[in-house]
């Protein structure tokens, strides 16, 4: 049959029910609609959160003391695992690629100054941290290239530490007291907001050996490792795993790059956008209920009419094949119709609430619409196939 | 043309067996005319089914043309009713959403041939059957008659052979009727073998050969001077 026959035979069946043909696919239309939509909100939230999670960099690998392993005997027996140190910073250095390198000590302290007290993060940090985490300096420096091991008593204060103690006035050359030790503050930080709930803001950065004395600390929480743009982070990784092996004796840490956590991220995100996808669904299913209804309606009340075309020599196949286009047609147009409805729908959140992150990838809605169409086969199968055997006498006395 | 020999036709209703057709030996040759009639029951529609492709014998032999048509698969079954048979039933049959011209069309759709083609073969039977102003009308917007006129040029479109009407007149005043059965026979006189099941004796008479079926069998099958 030429394709613009088909066309004509299955399309004048729609438009002869316009009413049934549109509430069919008006069905299908919600379906893709809430599924477009719901896609578009999950996919937004996930591209914010990797901007969020990424704006810090992702050149970074970070070791950690301790390595997260199963032994079948009681790890006492090969010794305790060696704390990461600031002497093991220091190695890291060397390694190619590597652009700086920041030892971290976090923990949470008292801070008095100018005759106010705040509890704030204390970060002890080297003085690469602004580079690595992308900071940047507000006023005065950051803490100085200082002997590692017995650095001087500066502080930089984070902006709302500065804010809460110092209001207005300007902290620089102040005294000020951090867990009960006085540090003199040379400079404060931009305001970088919250990232995933961890507030660098309300935040004081002092020297790592200093740090580690307040705290108490045997080594390191954390050396975060800065790596050129380009490099290769398996090569960085393979550098660090060498040096810190050769300096412990075994492999006593683990190495996180920031890809792997991004990838980790992004595979949790994806479930979600799946979630809601699925979610969408359902509707989706209810519509293809609907398209099977109005099939087997359909192939009931032309029974005469199939009657027909076998007596006029249409074979199983012709039959089978226009019943089978009639369902894919109202599943399109359902498809294309919803498929308006959820990029509008998408559009108008956007400027309804301008927070919420939407997007809507192009992959998605060819999906769709594919999807959408594959319904209508799916569920214009069982109608068609029935019309297809139908005994065409039998088919013909009905009337 | 036609040949039956011994065609028995069962159908299972339930766990009763009902003989439609019984033993039926029917010869027909190329341009005859031939009425069946019969009571209600009688198996006159089940033989024209056969005969017609739509139905197939429980036993027997049938040969169209000289070939077994007995034994072929449902596609084959299709294209020579597409090719060879036309049908014109009592009720029309016409897809009510497509305008005459088109349902004139549909046998040549199904052939898949191209709609430039059809254009010429097309008006050439609105004109033969003179419907040709009614080619752009719904079945809805046309008269008995006229819808059984677009019916018999559907039948006829692909040349066929044969010509099956069953009951054309059925449902048909008396005026309408008349001009039917002189399209009919007037395709008859131009050569097509036609073959008209009926209950009405004044169009069973018409006919030059005369077939008269009860309970299955053939009871009188007589040929006119």
């Amino acid at each position: 049959m030429h394709p613009r026959d088909f066309i004509r035979l299955t399309g004048s069946s729609i438009i002869m029910h316009r009413l049934r043909s549109f509430l069919t696919s008006l069905g299908i239309a919600i379906g893709i609609a809430a599924v477009v939509l719901l896609t578009s909100i999950g996919e937004g939230i996930h591209q914010f959160v990797l901007a969020e999670f990424s704006q810090f960099g992702t050149n970074i690998v970070a070791i950690n003391p301790g390595r997260v392993t199963t032994h079948g005997v009681a790890v006492g027996v090969f010794g305790t695992d060696r704390p990461l140190s600031m002497a093991d910073a220091d190695a890291l250095a060397h390694i190619p690629h590597v652009r700086a390198v920041v030892p971290v000590v976090q923990g949470n302290s008292e801070v008095d100054g100018n005759n106010r007290q705040r509890r704030a993060t204390v970060y002890g940090v080297g003085p690469d941290m602004p580079t690595a985490f992308s900071l940047t300096v507000a006023a005065g420096t950051f803490l100085p290239l200082d002997n590692p091991d017995a650095p001087r008593a500066l502080a930089v204060l984070g902006s709302k530490v500065r804010d809460e103690l110092f209001g207005s006035s300007n902290p620089l050359g102040s005294r000020i007291r951090v867990g009960g030790d006085r540090y003199r503050v040379i400079g404060t930080m931009e305001s970088k907001g919250q990232v995933l709930g961890v507030d660098l803001d309300d935040s004081v950065f002092i020297p790592t050996a200093r740090a580690l004395d307040m705290f108490n600390r045997e080594g390191l929480m954390e050396i975060d490792v800065l790596y050129r743009e380009g490099a290769s982070a398996s090569e960085v990784v393979a550098g660090i795993k060498r040096v810190l092996t050769a300096r412990h004796g075994k492999e006593d840490f683990t190495i996180t790059t920031q890809e792997q956590m991004l990838d980790v991220l992004g595979n949790v995100l994806d479930i979600l956008t799946f979630a809601v996808g699925a979610l969408g669904s359902i509707s989706l299913l209810v519509g293809s209920v609907g398209i099977v209804t109005i099939m087997t309606i359909s192939v009931t009340e032309r029974t005469g009419e199939i009657g027909l075309l076998r007596a006029l020599g249409s074979s199983r196949q012709q039959i089978l094949k226009l019943f089978l286009g009639e369902a894919v047609i109202l599943g399109a147009l359902g498809g294309i119709a919803g498929l308006v409805l959820g990029v509008g729908g998408a559009q108008m959140l956007t400027l309804a609430v301008p927070a919420l992150p939407v997007h809507t990838p192009v992959s998605y809605v060819v999906f769709a619409v594919i999807l959408a169409v594959v319904i209508g086969l799916i569920a214009g199968v069982m109608p068609a196939r029935r019309a297809a055997t139908m005994d065409p006498v039998e088919a013909l006395r009905a009337e | 043309m036609i040949r039956l020999e011994e065609i028995d036709r069962v159908f299972e209703v339930g766990d009763q067996r009902v003989q439609a057709l019984n033993d039926i030996n029917l010869h027909v040759e190329p341009g005859e005319y031939l009425s069946i009639m019969g009571p209600s029951g009688s198996g006159k529609s089940t033989l024209l089914n056969v005969i017609g492709l739509l139905d197939r014998p429980t036993s027997g032999r049938y040969f169209l043309s000289g070939n077994d048509v007995t034994s072929l698969s449902e596609d084959a079954l299709a294209r020579t009713r597409r090719a060879d048979i036309g049908f014109v039933f009592q009720f029309f049959h016409l897809v009510p959403r497509l305008t005459a011209a088109e349902n004139i069309e549909l046998p040549l759709m199904l052939e898949g041939i191209a709609p430039a083609e059809r254009k010429p073969r097309v008006d050439e039977v609105l004109d033969a059957l003179d419907i040709r102003d009614r080619a752009h009308h719904r079945p809805d917007q046309l008269s008995g008659g006229q819808r059984q006129r677009v019916a018999i040029a559907r039948a006829t479109i692909m040349k066929p052979a044969i010509l099956l009407a069953d009951e054309p007149t059925g449902n048909l005043d008396q005026a309408s009727g008349k001009e039917v059965i002189d399209t009919l026979e007037r395709l008859n006189a131009s050569g097509i073998t036609l073959l008209i099941v009926t209950h009405d004796q004044q169009l069973g008479d018409r006919a030059r050969r005369y077939v008269k079926m009860v309970d299955g069998r053939i009871v009188t099958d007589q040929t006119r001077g």
